[in-house]
């Protein structure tokens, strides 16, 4: 291997690759901090065409390689692979342009997510998809991982919003896909890109479309004595024919949590709470909210609160986006599942939950996307006592099948990355399994693109241990 | 070879993929140059039906040679519709062939393509493998996008089976504006600034036989007066009334404005219609490139997609030409041309892939 780093060593300035635990050490785990490992090296390469490069390198010397962006996943997606390489994507941090007649932004892979909306601003546009990471998360990952957020009922999770990629295949060979048309024809080569975790190779720019900004949103919060009440509210919102742009529901649990991190404030005695949002122009909104007020007050809330201003609106939506990291002041360590059940079973899920948890004594926070069915319970343990760890798995692994029995899914937008691999068998078929494996086999003959990621089987086996992520202690990410 | 088979379940469709060396399916033809291969057929026109309903999830599958008519019509009755806005709906259009094809209609614009409503397919694949894809929730990330990838592979890469689509509830009024575009330049400026506006507009099209934009809003009807009547005060125009507003849009997704004298099912004496994406500020030249070659052109989606309706004479070299001349490519719908005009982009990623998914090369290319 040694022969492969003086060979790589000729690549990049001394600068751009890093070695030896000391410096290796801050990329051995991502948001999933469960399990570590280092990697033989990590790379911080500074153009696409150092990327495409590398990547030769790599598909050359049969060297596995992980693209890296802020190391957000939740999933392990981007847990580095004992004696390959991390390919750190930071530096590839331009927005290339933004064009407001196209609607349209070109952007490299390391583009923070929310930055994309900043620069879309003066246009009066942005970029939807909104997961919690998005003031630290990379479009390269949300491109990865089909990274979601809380409004993809109405518009769709990160797929549904790039339009073209040009990327680097674990072969070496470079593809551009789609451009700045919303319209394609032929195989939607960009739609099989997205969501490949890292299998197929690396984005180098990705086209995404941007949308006006709404003129106008109606949020609504509302406490409720029962999560049954919450989920019931929901029911009649999609019965009614309305579609909002987001539907959240947090449990006792997470809603003292959030008390406890940010100072939010919610009606006294309530189990549960609703965020319910409308947008669009002024005069659609207007009546849209005489709907939805009636249906919330036939709900039988305890209080019901909407917004009367910006400010307001941002205080329940940090409460909301705060959720998770504010788990991390109730407990030392927690897991974040992902699952997603039909919505109508939403109620029967979560009664389940309770079971499960009361069953196994441990306890679980739960904050979800209502409107389409995307369960996040957030499994707390304390990896300082032997076995906690296991049985939070446990846990969430129970719940993870009962999701899929349910006729859903086990991700809704985090991925399987290292984590849920071992259960893909629950949601496919060898077959189907088998004819994913013929697809990645076809993007990367090799398999030296992440591999240990989505598939299960021994494949690159990465170490357990516990604790919050740095920047998750430090209030700046959250887990969602 | 160009004879039929007319699977009745879905077991019988993977066994007469196993059972055929070189095959492609079909459903009802609407757009035949995309199946006008030489080769046997597959039908399926007895893999219909809805399979799963479920109103309150958004979600339904059914098998691929539904008629998307027939499940237009039982989401209408539960107040829902495919946001997508397919196509060839009065023609008898299948589910299957629609997403195949990889068209969407007007309605595209406010909400996405079909591409953005596909969740879950169940195929055949070269082998004769019937394999499922994707999730029947609304969100799923689990696993290779494969039902994506199926869209507008023209049954090239596997059969499809059942297709399971997201749906939204349908709005409850409809109100369509025809927009004055005396000129091109007025037309592209109209598609792109209302595109940007805060009116959220459910379409937005340059009508083919017309120097007009029609605007399509939806929404609660006391809200769309008041819209309306702000975008005319920005444009010279009118509102259409609800009959002649649904026989428009009725046009544009039926493609009877493409019709000539010659009956596009004649075979080789069929008008030639083509599939562009564009983007706004191409439509323009494309359009002018085309009508000076005799064609019209339906430029949809605020300047996203064109397409373009020519004479069964019509000179393929030309049009090829005018479109290399814009980097554009075309997919041919109807007539005889190749099946892509245009700068192509070839990979070498497009052949393993196919390999992976039809080892046996039971499918034709994509090139035939």
């Amino acid at each position: 291997m040694s022969a492969s780093l003086q060979r790589l060593k000729k690549l990049l300035r001394p600068e751009q690759l890093l070695l030896g635990a000391e410096q290796l050490a801050a990329y051995q785990s991502d948001g999933l901090t469960a399990f570590h490992q280092l990697p033989l090296a990590v790379v911080i390469p500074e153009t696409t065409d150092e990327v495409v490069a590398l990547i030769r390198f790599c598909h050359e010397e049969k060297l596995p390689f992980v693209a890296r962006g802020s190391g957000t996943s939740l999933s392990g997606g981007s847990l580095p692979v004992a004696g390959g390489l991390v390919i750190a994507l930071n530096r590839l941090n331009k927005i290339l342009s933004v064009d407001p007649v196209k609607r349209v932004a070109v952007v490299q892979p390391g583009v923070i997510n929310a930055l994309v909306s900043v620069a879309a601003a003066p246009h009066g546009l942005y970029y939807s998809p909104d997961p919690s990471s998005q003031t630290i998360c990379t479009i390269g990952g949300n491109v990865a991982f089909n990274s979601g957020g809380a409004h993809c009922l109405k518009y769709g999770m990160t797929s549904n919003h790039v339009l073209g990629i040009k990327a680097v295949l674990a072969t070496g060979e470079v593809v551009e896909w789609g451009g700045a048309s919303r319209e394609n024809a032929g195989p939607d080569w960009c739609g099989l890109f997205t969501g490949n975790e890292g299998l197929f190779g690396v984005a180098l720019e990705i086209t995404l479309q941007l949308l006006p900004k709404a003129e106008c949103f109606h949020t609504v919060l509302a406490g409720y004595k029962t999560l049954e009440q919450a989920g019931d509210a929901v029911a009649a919102v999609i019965a009614d024919g309305l579609l909002p742009g987001a539907m959240e529901i947090m449990d006792a649990l997470a809603l003292q949590a959030a008390v406890a991190a940010v100072h939010a404030e919610y009606p006294a005695g309530a189990e549960a709470v609703l965020i319910v949002e409308l947008e669009g122009p002024r005069e659609v909104v207007a009546e849209d909210r005489k709907r939805l007020d009636k249906i919330i007050a036939a709900s039988n809330p305890i209080e019901f609160r909407p917004a009367r201003d910006a400010e307001e609106r941002t205080a329940i939506w940090k409460g909301r986006k705060s959720a998770f990291s504010a788990v991390g002041r109730l407990s030392p360590d927690f897991i974040v599942q992902d699952g997603v059940v039909p919505r109508r079973r939403l109620g029967e899920a979560l009664r389940r939950i309770g079971e499960m948890s009361r069953e196994a004594g441990i306890r679980v926070a739960n904050v979800f996307h209502a409107g389409d069915g995307n369960l996040h319970p957030l499994i707390l343990f304390n990896g300082q006592v032997a076995g906690d760890l296991e049985r939070a798995e446990a846990l969430a692994g129970r719940i993870l099948k009962m999701c899929v029995e349910m006729g859903g899914s086990l991700t809704g937008e985090h991925g399987l990355g290292v984590e849920k691999r071992d259960y893909l068998p629950d949601m496919f078929s060898s077959e189907e399994i088998d004819c994913m494996k013929r697809l990645r086999a076809a993007f990367d003959p090799l398999g030296i693109a992440n591999p240990g990621k989505m598939f299960p089987g021994p494949e690159a086996p990465a170490l357990k241990h516990h604790g919050l992520h740095p920047l998750e202690k430090a209030g700046v990410i959250s887990r969602e | 070879m160009n004879s039929t088979l007319t699977p009745s379940s879905v077991a019988e469709l993977a066994e007469a993929v196993r059972s055929t060396p070189h095959l492609l399916a079909v459903g009802a033809g609407t757009k035949p140059r995309l199946s006008a291969v030489n080769c046997m057929k597959i039908s399926t026109a007895k893999l219909s039906g809805i399979i799963e309903y479920e109103p309150s999830e958004f979600t339904f599958t059914a098998l691929a040679g539904t008629p998307v008519r027939e499940v237009a019509a039982t989401l209408a009755e539960r107040g829902q519709y495919l946001p997508f806005d397919p196509m060839l709906v009065v023609a008898g259009a299948t589910l299957g062939g629609t997403v195949a094809s990889g068209v969407s209609g007007p309605g595209r614009f406010r909400f996405g393509g079909l591409r953005d409503f596909i969740l879950a397919v169940r195929f055949v694949d070269g082998a004769g493998r019937l394999l499922r894809m994707g999730g029947k929730v609304v969100k799923n990330a689990a696993g290779f996008d494969v039902p994506k990838f199926f869209v507008g592979s023209l049954g090239r890469f596997g059969v499809l089976a059942e297709i399971t689509f997201k749906v939204f509830p349908r709005h409850t009024s409809m109100l369509t504006l025809v927009l004055e575009a005396k000129t091109p330049e007025t037309a592209v400026q109209i598609l792109t600034q209302a595109a940007g506006g805060r009116w959220e507009i459910d379409a937005l099209d340059w009508l083919p036989d017309a120097p007009y934009i029609a605007a399509r809003l939806v929404g609660p009807a006391e809200s769309l007066d008041p819209l309306a009547d702000e975008i005319l005060k920005r444009w010279p125009g009118e509102k259409l009334p609800d009959d002649v507003a649904d026989a428009r849009w009725a046009s544009l997704s039926e493609f009877s404005w493409a019709e000539t004298s010659v009956a596009h099912t004649a075979g080789t004496n069929s008008s030639l219609l083509l599939k562009v994406p564009t983007t706004p500020d191409v439509a323009a030249p494309l359009r002018q490139a085309f009508e000076s070659l005799g064609a019209k052109v339906h430029v949809s989606s605020g300047g996203n997609v064109a397409y373009a309706a020519f004479d069964p004479g019509a000179d393929a070299a030309a049009v090829d030409a005018k479109l290399r001349g814009l980097k554009l490519s075309s997919l041919t719908l109807r007539g005889v041309a190749p099946l892509w005009l245009g700068v192509r982009n070839e990979t070498l990623i497009a052949t393993t892939v196919k390999t992976a998914l039809d080892a046996e090369n039971r499918f034709p290319t994509l090139d035939t």
